[in-house]
């Protein structure tokens, strides 16, 4: 079981009060958990990432126990802490208004 | 009894007043989409409860909100009603895909457009500026985009499909935007002629198609901009909003970035009227619901100072299509007033005397329940004000 933490916009569009959970089959990488996102919250397409492009929206960062995965390629496995659902996914917005 | 109900998009969230024919008091519900920039929301003529909403955001993209019962509830079209708290229902989720055709079918790929600097940039979808639902049929519903593209929808908002002979018009790949972006921001669907569509593009100019979005052709002349290399260019005019009296679709009225225009040719050729304004500067324009040649227009210092001319909130009107204008100040603020009213934030109901309704980027929602003569703020604390559409419900 995969966790996500999504930003209180994406939360309140997904209709979900906390963190997500996904069944993830195969590796576990950026491009698989933000597939089976969209697959199980539809609505939340194109808002993390481009319709067309698959590219991440520029304002957003992916982390993952304390690092920042937002630059590595898509198919670049997250930890196994990760994959093992001990620690979520936190897709984060960038601060803004200082 | 008329009831008047007024959608309000701001930078944080959308707002809907309600009331009686009488307009005085004012019944308010919001913020919708609370902390989300909402562009504009519009309701459909044939079905007033039907109203689709422009949900964006910096961070998240864009949303496209529709309610079918007036504004109380909201999906994302493609969610039916009662699925949308998932995972076990399944909306489809394509309601935000607007994507550029640029197949060879549809003619002319094209993928850049001018920059800011001279050079070629890419054509990036950014949000929608305006949503003009059909006045015929309550399924179909147009989006005008940044950067610069009109879509339409025929499944209530549900799927996208860009009229790309817009943007493959021969002059596509030297639009620029302006200082807003490059946004098309005005889209008037002709109530006479289904197949007539004028739309406005900051700063590319006017267009206009009579064969239903397969072709287009520029409809400037007559327009000068001082601050373009050629002042009487085909295209490149920043024209800030276009208005029309659906009693006279032939008669066109604009606010450019500086001037305001008419046209009684359909766009063919246009006449300066700004006339005696105090400066002809300004984003917002409108016509009176009964009296065609009464126009209305918020008078903004400069390109350069986007508030009133000496911290004074006037509305001016001229009751001659242009060139004769009287300020309307009655309720409005005498002094220390530097707000600006952006391009969609003026409105206009159908009631008798006719209702003219502005927003400020100060959060004021002014409004007027006799044409102009006298006016009162209706909202005086909401987030900057980008849209304001009224409907008048019988």
């Amino acid at each position: 079981m995969i966790r996500v933490v999504l930003p209180g916009h994406l939360r309140t569009l997904a209709h979900v009060s906390s963190e997500v959970q996904l069944e993830i089959v195969g590796p576990v990488t950026q491009r698989s958990v933000l597939d089976a996102l969209e697959a199980q919250y539809p609505m939340l397409k194109g808002t993390i990432r481009d319709h067309v492009t698959q590219e991440r929206r520029p304002f957003l960062r992916f982390f993952a126990c304390e690092e920042d995965y937002s630059l590595e390629p898509p198919d670049t496995p997250l930890p196994d802490a990760v994959a093992s659902g001990k620690e979520p996914l936190l897709i984060i917005g960038a601060i803004a208004g200082g | 009894m008329s009831r008047v109900r007024v959608l309000v998009g701001t930078r944080k969230g959308a707002f809907i007043l309600t009331s009686d024919g009488k307009r005085q008091k004012w019944d308010i519900s919001g913020p919708h989409f609370a902390g989300w920039e909402m562009y504009h929301l519009k309701g459909s003529a044939i079905d007033p409860n039907r109203i689709f909403a422009s949900q964006c955001s910096g961070w998240f993209g864009q949303i496209i909100q529709r309610s079918d019962d007036g504004g109380k509830t909201w999906i994302q079209p493609g969610t039916p009603p009662g699925e949308e708290k998932g995972p076990g229902g399944m909306p489809k989720g394509e309601s935000n895909k607007f994507v550029y055709d640029v197949s060879a079918d549809s003619g002319k790929p094209l993928t850049t457009h001018m920059w800011y600097d001279g050079t070629q940039h890419p054509w990036e979808f950014k949000r929608v500026w305006h949503l003009e639902p059909s006045p015929t049929d309550a399924e179909t519903v147009y989006a005008g985009v940044e950067d610069a593209g009109l879509f339409r929808s025929t499944d209530g908002g549900q799927n996208w499909q860009e009229l790309s002979g817009l943007r493959g018009h021969e002059s596509g790949a030297g639009w620029q935007p302006g200082a807003g972006g490059m946004c098309l921001h005005t889209v008037i669907l002709d109530p006479g002629d289904p197949l007539r569509i004028y739309i406005a593009i900051s700063a590319a100019g006017a267009f206009r198609t009579d064969d239903g979005g397969k072709t287009w052709r520029p409809i400037n002349k007559g327009l000068y901009s001082q601050y373009i290399p050629n002042p009487t260019a085909e295209v490149g005019h920043c024209v800030h909003h276009v208005a029309m009296n659906p009693s006279r679709p032939g008669v066109l009225f604009m606010q450019k970035h500086w001037d305001v225009m008419r046209s009684d040719n359909s766009g063919d050729s246009w006449t300066e009227v700004s006339g005696n304004l105090p400066t002809d500067f300004g984003f917002v324009i409108d016509v009176h619901a009964h009296e065609p040649e009464t126009i209305y227009v918020v008078p903004i210092k400069s390109d350069g100072e986007h508030f009133p001319l000496d911290g004074k909130l006037r509305v001016y009107r001229s009751k001659t299509g242009g060139n004769e204008w009287e300020e309307l100040a009655k309720g409005l603020p005498e002094r220390d007033c530097y707000v600006n009213v952006l391009r969609d934030a003026m409105s206009v109901d159908s009631l008798d005397k006719c209702g003219v309704y502005f927003g400020t980027t100060g959060g004021q929602l002014y409004a007027s329940a006799d044409a102009g003569d006298n006016w009162a703020p209706i909202a005086k604390h909401l987030p900057a004000v980008l849209s304001v559409e009224v409907q008048t419900l019988v």
